[in-house]
């Protein structure tokens, strides 16, 4: 058994047990509970739900690492989806052709880094608590979108974009793939890159990694430009899957995405945690939610329940540590 | 004058812009100046106010609370259905009732934060995740609206026409807003327990060596706070004459903006019940002006975000830090290393 | 000289510990410890880092509560479950090494802060407070405004608030855990008349000092613990620093200074007229290939201050560095390290080391470049280096993604040094490398540091231990006040003459 857990620590790594557990308890429990449950249908449903919250989550990773937050991400989605509608409209709207997609979804990206490199300046610059600097941010935004939309939503346009949203290749959902490859470039880039190491560097002690010539601003900034990046990438996902923009359309998604980060096994403090395990995290919380779903429950019951996910996992790694102590 | 300054930096700057953006909206509009006015500001900002007194005492002592505005919506609820369970009751009953299930949805915090160690960030966004998705899927999302006669009339403490024929009016919620206030500010800073909040909030391992009850400390904090949510979530229901699940979702994060703004500071130690006031107070004013000028309602959020953004990056920055190469300075490396380990 | 109230050996002790066993998270820290204060006695408690002093102090306060069997009493009361309140209710009074005060609180607050503790609430009366502390700061001849917040006072006033603190109340016993730290020379000297004072008025002061002439300067015994375990009980009569020592560490040490003549060889770094207001003045000096430069002085004498704008992370206002000959003026320590200069930090715990972090990625940190294969980081390349360098200088390890923390001091500060060697640097500056580090594993740093030096480094030794910078540099300049009081030459002079001039 030992023997068992050392292989698969050296495989996966330590952190990935806790989520890889409760996969498979939500598998055995929901697959006894209905019969619907273990078929494509769910995992279909799955596929394409999980890409926006999962990008989010991405985009609320990266800033945890460095032992901050970025509140503004769901309405920095919304403010670079609205960059995107706007592109196609002023081009025509339902007849804009993909130049103008492109273009549009070139300055979307371009809006949600701009709004992370706001807060990542102010951040690295005055030491401001990035709480405190993402959540202005986040109202701000909240009130510059509902100011240019009026509250109303953005609709109309051109037939290809639905795709993005609803579309497959070789069957899997188009949505998932673009998540698949941000978690591959966060995975690398976290794991691999002088970027990614000085992140970790810098959530657990940013003073020590400056001591030792780590660029430690140059780091806070480029981390929240990426994470406005993703931002951007889910709000554009967001405008394909639901064929229109609002302010307010994944707003409760923002705190769910936190929960997703601590429940892969982030340390809240920064400096420790890892991609994959967030990724089966995430994995897991929309499992959870098809489960219930499939059972009766609603989306607010499932809200609950991941709430209560989250605090499960939590006394467990106490008791965790307190138990590993005594056998010591 | 220069002592009380320096140890009041925040609030005397907040009392400054607040006086001179209404100088400004003096001039600028004919209402903004006048007491109907200044009534209804207060008026608006009490609900607010009882919150942000409330986070304060959490903030000082150190922990962070972002499930109490969704706490008391499921205290509207449970008092609502407690009243009439027991056949209307009263605003003596009616407060007994919310405090005390404001009271215990707090100390549910306190217990998983102190008990299994988690940090008050994690605990409290899943109990706000709890407390949301239990209340939307047991009412179903359905508002209720048949509550107590009491409860929905306003109750007007003090009145007087104006020269235009219009009434000035301070209602219930302000009077409870005061006394909410009084009663906070007489707990943190002339009670011994409010001092050791402070002392647990400013240095945990300290207070821990003067024998001071970690867990106590915890419990009368989110204690306090989910008290407060209770009595601000009665109001709220009074003011709004009906309890709809939802309403007070998201408030909590526009209270933590305007606590800070006032000098509250995460990490705890520091804070005062004046600052987490006025910081309040120029929020609504900023709004309230914005009204009066005809700007549209939908840039006000815009720029109370803008607003709030530019004045936690100049509080935070200190000239040198900003434009390095005017840095002649010593401790301030240590202070940094200080505050990168306390985190 | 002794201030003991050594009437009568057999009087009753006023603290009396015995068979104190303390255990944390499988490691023994406390082994059967006992341990005995006389009323009015300064005694002094003597150990190496981590040989259990200040859980002793903790468990004595009630901070910790020991394993079953252990034996407490004060003043004739048998006290089986002692805690914080019990303790300062009979007059036990600590000031902690890292003195456990409150920034954001009033100096006033902080030094009465015993009339705030307590479960049951009460009024507070400020006019009370401050009365209390006034008093307080009173006995002790000095005066603070007692309602500006602590953390407008520098570290040395701190020190003075938390023995205020506990001279508040009716103090019999008072522990001093590291009192001098982080004082100057005159204010030590100020403290411990304060402790000649507390005793002559009754007042026991356990003292815990790693400067072993005050130790044998201010008190009457001696006990050492080593290992969690105690060694013995001494008079200090009779006893030498190198008894001590032998007594901590359970070895002898004797020491020859190592300087070489090194002037013949170029010069790598060279800084003339260097200053920067507030901090140094007319800083000019050669650093030789090879050579170690002793630079010590007292805490504000500006060595730090130095360094650090060596190291780029500050800008002279005036003077210039010239670096192999060729004038440099650093933006910021990446340029410094990519010049060749390496800084080991004085404070390892937060500047020096990531201490959360791994001992590889604290390793490679300053070196990412060097193990890149294209842009990414290469893991066998990382792997090979940090063995390369474990092996190099000795750490002892479990394995390469342990914490850091999980070492000792000399293998932390080991790794440290192996973090600025992967740099490849031309001048390394140790900035108080013992620090934190047992006094039996000072010798294998210096061995390190000497083997370097052999090889070609120039290395900036920092030091305000004299004999540390006298033993193991080639040249020593004493700095005072920001400012070059001396230079001196180990093979032309005496420890003593040293000694005299920076302690002077």
């Amino acid at each position: 058994m030992n023997a068992l857990a050392a292989r698969f620590n050296a495989i996966f790594g330590a952190d990935m047990a806790g989520p890889f557990a409760a996969l498979a308890a939500v598998l055995i429990f929901f697959g006894f509970a209905s019969p619907q449950f273990l078929t494509g249908a769910t995992f279909g449903s799955v596929a394409f739900q999980l890409p926006e919250l999962g990008i989010l989550t991405l985009a609320m990773l990266l800033p945890i690492l460095t032992g901050g937050l970025n509140l503004a991400i769901t309405f920095t989605a919304n403010i670079a989806g609205l960059t995107l509608a706007w592109t196609l409209q002023t081009n025509g709207g339902a007849d804009a052709g993909p130049a103008a997609f492109l273009l549009g979804s070139v300055l979307a990206l371009a809006v949600g880094g701009a709004s992370g490199l706001v807060m990542g300046l102010v951040i690295a610059f005055t030491r401001a608590h990035p709480i405190l600097v993402s959540l202005s941010m986040m109202i701000f935004l909240r009130g510059l979108g509902e100011f240019l939309t009026r509250g109303g939503d953005i609709s109309g346009f051109p037939a290809f974009v639905s795709p993005i949203g609803h579309g497959s290749i070789f069957g899997i959902p188009v949505p998932l793939l673009i998540l698949i490859a941000c978690v591959i470039v966060c995975h690398i880039l976290l794991s691999r890159s002088k970027l990614g190491f000085s992140t970790y560097m810098i959530g657990s002690n940013i003073e020590s990694a400056r001591y030792s010539g780590i660029n430690t601003r140059k780091v806070l900034v480029l981390v929240y430009v990426l994470s406005g990046v993703m931002a951007a990438i889910a709000g554009i996902i967001m405008l394909a899957r639901f064929n229109s923009v609002r302010v307010g359309h994944g707003e409760s998604y923002l705190l769910i995405t936190v929960l997703a980060c601590f429940l892969g096994g982030i340390n809240p403090f920064g400096g420790f945690g890892r991609v994959l395990p967030v990724f089966v995290a995430l994995v897991v919380l929309q499992l959870l939610s098809s489960g219930l779903n499939l059972l009766g429950a609603n989306q607010h019951l499932t809200t609950a329940v991941w709430g209560i996910l989250l605090i499960v996992v939590m006394v467990l790694r106490w008791f965790s540590a307190t138990f590993v102590k005594i056998v010591k | 004058m220069r002592k009380l300054f320096l140890s009041h930096t925040t609030e005397f700057v907040l009392i400054g812009v607040i006086v001179a953006m209404s100088v400004f909206l003096g001039f600028a509009t004919d209402r903004f100046l006048t007491l109907g006015n200044a009534f209804d500001l207060l008026n608006i900002s009490a609900v607010n106010i009882i919150f942000a007194v409330g986070l304060l005492v959490v903030l000082i002592a150190g922990g962070i609370d972002i499930s109490f505005a969704v706490a008391a919506s499921v205290v509207q609820y449970v008092t609502a259905l407690a009243l009439e369970r027991i056949g209307g009751g009263g605003w003596v009953s009616g407060l007994l009732i919310a405090g005390s299930a404001g009271i215990f949805l707090g100390a549910i915090n306190a217990f998983l934060i102190h008990r299994f160690r988690i940090i008050s960030i994690v605990v409290t966004i899943a109990t706000f995740n709890i407390y949301f998705g239990l209340l939307m899927f047991f009412t179903k999302g359905v508002s209720i609206y048949n509550l107590p006669d009491w409860l929905t009339t306003r109750v007007i403490v003090y009145e007087r026409e104006m020269a235009d024929g219009s009434w000035a009016e301070i209602t219930l919620p302000v009077v409870v807003m005061a006394i909410c206030v009084l009663a906070t500010w007489l707990f943190i800073s002339r009670t011994t327990t409010g001092r050791q909040l402070y002392a647990f909030g400013d240095n945990p391992e300290g207070a821990r060596r003067f024998g001071i009850n970690i867990g106590a400390m915890q419990f009368i904090a989110f204690g306090w706070l989910g008290l407060m949510a209770g009595i601000a979530g009665l109001m709220q229901a009074h003011y709004a004459q009906e309890v709809v699940p939802n309403a007070l979702y998201g408030r909590e994060l526009d209270v933590l903006a305007a606590v800070v703004l006032g000098g509250a500071r995460l990490g705890g130690g520091k804070g005062s019940v004046l600052g987490c006031v006025l910081g309040v107070l120029l929020v609504s004013i900023t709004q309230n002006g914005l009204n009066l000028m005809g700007v549209s309602p939908f840039a006000f959020k815009m720029i109370v975000g803008a607003i709030i953004l530019a004045a936690i990056t100049l509080s935070s920055a200190r000239i040198e830090k900003l434009v390095p190469i005017l840095a002649p300075r010593k401790p301030a490396d240590g202070e940094a290393a200080a505050r990168g380990e306390s985190r | 000289m002794s201030t003991a109230t050594d009437e009568g050996a057999n009087a009753r002790p006023l603290l009396s510990l015995r068979g104190i066993n303390m255990t944390f998270g499988g490691v023994r820290a406390l082994k059967n410890v006992s341990f005995e204060v006389m009323p009015g006695e300064v005694h002094c408690l003597a150990g190496e880092n981590g040989s259990g002093k200040s859980t002793l102090i903790k468990v004595i306060s009630g901070v910790y509560t020991p394993a079953a069997g252990a034996e407490i009493v004060f003043d004739g009361e048998s006290i089986p479950h002692m805690t914080p309140g019990m303790a300062q209710a009979r007059g036990i009074q600590i000031i902690w090494q890292d003195l456990a005060l409150f920034p954001e609180m009033s100096v006033a607050e902080n030094i009465a802060f015993q009339t705030l503790s307590g479960a049951r609430p009460r009024p507070v009366n400020y006019a009370t407070i401050r009365s209390v502390a006034e008093e307080a700061l009173a006995r002790l001849g000095v005066s603070l405004d007692v309602d500006r917040p602590l953390k407008d006072y520098a570290i040395a006033q701190r020190q003075i608030v938390a023995i205020a603190r506990a001279l508040v109340g009716e103090a019999r016993v008072v522990f001093m855990d590291e009192p001098t730290a982080s004082l100057t020379q005159s204010e030590t000297d100020h403290l411990l008349a304060i402790v000649r004072n507390l005793s002559a008025s009754g007042v026991a002061v356990v003292f815990v000092s790693h400067r072993l002439a005050e130790v044998l300067e201010i008190s009457s015994r001696i006990t050492v613990l080593r290992d969690g375990a105690l060694v013995g009980v001494y008079p200090v009569e009779g006893m030498t620093q190198s008894k001590i020592t032998e007594l901590m560490t359970g070895r002898t040490f004797d020491q020859n200074t190592r300087a070489r003549d090194v002037s013949g060889s170029s010069v790598v770094l060279s800084a003339s007229n260097l200053s920067r207001p507030g901090e140094f003045s007319d800083i000019s000096f050669d650093l030789h290939r090879g050579e170690t430069l002793g630079i010590t002085g007292l805490l504000g004498s500006g060595r730090t201050e130095l360094a650090l704008t060596l190291f780029g992370m500050r800008r002279p206002a005036s003077g210039t560095v010239t670096l192999s000959g060729r004038p440099v003026r650093f933006a910021s320590n990446r340029e410094a390290i990519a010049a060749g200069v390496a800084y080991l930090s004085e404070d390892r715990l937060s500047l020096g080391l990531n201490q959360p972090q791994s001992i590889a990625d604290n390793l490679v940190m300053a070196s990412l470049n060097r193990i890149l294969s294209g842009r990414l980081i290469s893991t066998e390349k990382k792997r090979s280096l940090v063995s390369r360098w474990i092996a190099d200088l000795g750490v002892k390890i479990g394995r390469q993604d342990d914490a850091i923390s999980t070492l000792s001091g000399g293998n932390q500060q080991r790794v440290a040094i192996a973090k600025w060697l992967a740099t490849d640097p031309k001048v390394l500056i140790l900035d108080s490398p013992t620090v934190g580090v047992d006094v039996g594993a000072r010798a294998g740093i210096f061995e390190i540091v000497a083997r370097l030096a052999e090889a070609g480094l120039s290395i900036i030794l920092i030091s305000d231990e004299v004999p540390e910078v006298y033993f193991n540099a080639d040249r020593v300049i004493h700095m005072e006040k920001g400012r070059i009081a001396g230079v001196y030459d180990p093979r032309a002079s005496t420890l003593k003459d040293l000694e005299a001039s920076v302690y002077a």
